[in-house]
């Protein structure tokens, strides 16, 4: 142990024991950010009326609560719908738009790049209040058709990044020579190119899937009447009556997140 | 053998020219290749050689020309549709298919029934020397092996043309040499006609029926290895190809003149006003005393600046009386062995009228 702090911790002259302020400050970091998320998982399992940390009394009443209830089931289906409906819309444009900029040779790729990952520089809320009058006029209102375009929108930047870094790393000679070999340019593209960034693509569609699975702000403007998302249900819930079917809710979220989350980061690491 | 000899084609380029910008990438270049034949097309980099392979191969599409294969033009004809085999500089191979997976790749596309795959696959990789390559991944070959995939993959259809980018680049130089020869072998075999590009003078000169040199997107010379190194028709060409020594010369009667000293020439002397007499280092000898020469030599009296031993020959540098340094290749045998000459001796140098040639020295 004594030679563990006396140990380098990097190739520079620093050792173990000179950097043990700046573990102890990694782990506060990691604490906080991560206790709250985790608190929620025993209040879920809580027989109480209300939030109460810790239980004093454990159930599973309010994930049965959760499971009768047609409300919180709708929800749940919308949500499940839409994000499956981006991952599908978002994954091949975002795919064939990271191709794009990256195989041509035009002046405006850049701008087009930069339009491309707009929405994930301006701000959530200019975002949903534009979708919001706009679909007000073209009466996509509490539609999932609604819900998927804006989600859409979201999503893209993440796959054109995820994917187009993919294609940085890939060498376009292949598709040239696939194309000598007598493959028309859309069968290279499928039979070599896209075989070898799969595990981008992948990633690229379960960030879909969660972006739109997670999202709040778009979805208080424009989900709502036949088709709440489960997040803008949880939001107006935890305004009206407080009880842990949010807590249950909110745990079922987190285990899907993290489930997703573990696979993109699965299919991340195959891709580099 | 084992590979079918394929029914070549003649390639004709007419007045084919690609700019970029202000750049002649191609300018108007015209240039017939002889069904069957071996032609390399070489240059510096940037000259326009792989712009002209890849003009060849239809990736790029020049801003005016021709391109006929046989009788058909294919100067609008997408790189799938062109029937052309090609391999690249760095292979190119698909590493998510096997070796087989590679060169069955475009048997796949012609829709060629399966066992029928299986075989000329085989029978691919035999002729490339790979039998029994077939399931190892590409990750698993060395860089000569990845070559003759990728070989193997060009003319598993039997192409009538076979296009290769600088194919040998990559590797190190004992296994590029012998290689050389094997490329060469298998064309013999084969029979397709080849256009290859290289930067390698040596490689070309190895291997070529005709070499086309290439610079500032124009044709240089086209002509044999031989025409090439012995008769450049310009200062580029003799540059680029070999070393060699360059003294201005001028006309004089029929032949030419260094100095006040007349030469004497077996060659035609070119119509230009600015002539230089092109000498390569191997051709030059030098004159022991007490040795006799031909009458008809040219003998260069000088002064030796600089020997330097480099094994299997020594190089002599040695400076005329117009100040012009001579680089002049040795065999290091007999004489040489015992007495090289060293620094400041005055020597004798001889050229034979064949071994000489007047080129035109005007621009490049």
């Amino acid at each position: 142990m004594l030679n563990w702090f006396q140990s380098p911790a990097t190739e520079t002259q620093v050792t173990h024991g000179g950097r043990l302020w700046l573990y102890a400050l990694a782990a506060l970091v990691i604490l906080f950010l991560v206790i709250p998320t985790f608190i929620v998982i025993p209040m879920s399992f809580s027989d109480s009326q209300y939030l109460e940390f810790p239980p004093t009394r454990w159930s599973l009443r309010w994930y049965e609560h959760y499971v009768d209830s047609p409300d919180w089931m709708l929800a749940t289906r919308t949500s499940l719908k839409v994000a499956v409906l981006t991952m599908v819309v978002a994954t091949p444009l975002g795919v064939l738009a990271a191709y794009a900029l990256h195989t041509a040779k035009v002046a405006f790729v850049r701008l087009a790049f930069v339009l491309l990952i707009t929405p994930m520089m301006v701000p959530l809320v200019l975002v949903a209040i534009g979708a919001f009058y706009v679909y007000v006029k073209l009466d996509l209102l509490y539609t999932v058709t609604g819900l998927v375009f804006a989600h859409t929108v979201l999503a893209l930047p993440l796959v054109v990044i995820v994917v187009g870094s993919a294609f940085k790393s890939f060498d376009m000679a292949q598709e040239d020579a696939a194309r000598s070999l007598g493959a028309p340019r859309w069968k290279a593209f499928l039979t070599v190119t896209l075989p070898q960034v799969r595990f981008a693509v992948v990633t690229a569609a379960l960030l879909s899937f969660l972006t739109s699975f997670d999202e709040v702000v778009v979805a208080m403007f424009v989900s709502g009447g036949d088709n709440p998302t489960l997040t803008r249900n949880m939001f107006n819930a935890l305004r009206d009556q407080i009880d842990p079917t949010i807590a249950a809710i909110s745990t079922i979220m987190i285990v899907i997140t993290v489930v997703v989350m573990t696979l993109a980061q699965i299919f991340g690491a195959r891709s580099k | 053998m084992t590979a079918r000899q394929t029914e070549a084609l003649p390639i004709r380029v007419s007045h084919v020219t690609k700019t970029y910008g202000s750049v002649h990438a191609l300018d108007d270049v015209s240039l017939d290749v002889v069904s069957g034949e071996f032609l390399t097309l070489l240059g510096p980099s940037g000259s326009g050689k792989t712009t002209l392979l890849m003009v060849l191969a239809g990736f790029t599409r020049p801003d005016r020309g021709s391109l006929k294969f046989g009788d058909r033009e294919v100067i609008r004809t997408p790189p799938h549709l062109r029937d052309v085999g090609m391999t690249f500089q760095n292979y190119a191979l698909f590493p998510h298919m096997t070796v087989a997976g590679n060169v069955a790749y475009p048997l796949r596309l012609r829709n060629v029934p399966k066992a029928e795959i299986t075989e000329r696959v085989e029978r691919a990789l035999e002729t490339v020397q790979l039998g029994g390559y077939g399931s190892r991944r590409i990750g698993q070959l060395s860089g000569g092996q990845r070559q003759r995939v990728a070989l193997a993959r060009s003319i598993v259809f039997e192409p009538r043309i076979l296009l290769m980018d600088e194919p040998l680049s990559a590797l190190d130089k004992k296994l590029r040499d012998q290689m050389q020869i094997e490329l060469r072998h298998l064309h013999d075999k084969l029979g397709m006609t080849t256009v290859y590009v290289t930067h390698d003078q040596r490689e070309a000169l190895t291997m070529s029926d005709r070499i086309a040199v290439v610079n500032h997107g124009r044709i240089m010379q086209l002509a044999t290895p031989r025409e090439l190194y012995d008769r450049p028709a310009n200062r580029f060409v003799a540059d680029f190809i070999g070393d060699s020594t360059f003294l201005p010369v001028r006309r004089s009667g029929r032949g030419v003149a260094f100095g006040d000293m007349a030469l004497t020439i077996n060659g035609p002397v070119p119509e230009a006003d600015n002539l230089l007499l092109m000498i390569r280092p191997e051709r030059v000898t030098l004159v022991r005393d007490g040795q006799s020469v031909a009458p008809e030599s040219n003998q260069f009296a000088a002064t030796v600046r600089e020997v330097v031993y480099q094994g299997d020959s020594y190089l002599l540098q040695s400076e005329l009386v117009d100040g012009t340094l001579l680089t002049m290749r040795g065999a290091v045998r007999g004489a040489n062995l015992s007495a090289m000459p060293t620094i400041g001796d005055r020597v004798t140098l001889n050229l034979a009228p064949d071994d000489a040639a007047v080129i035109d020295g005007s621009g490049c």
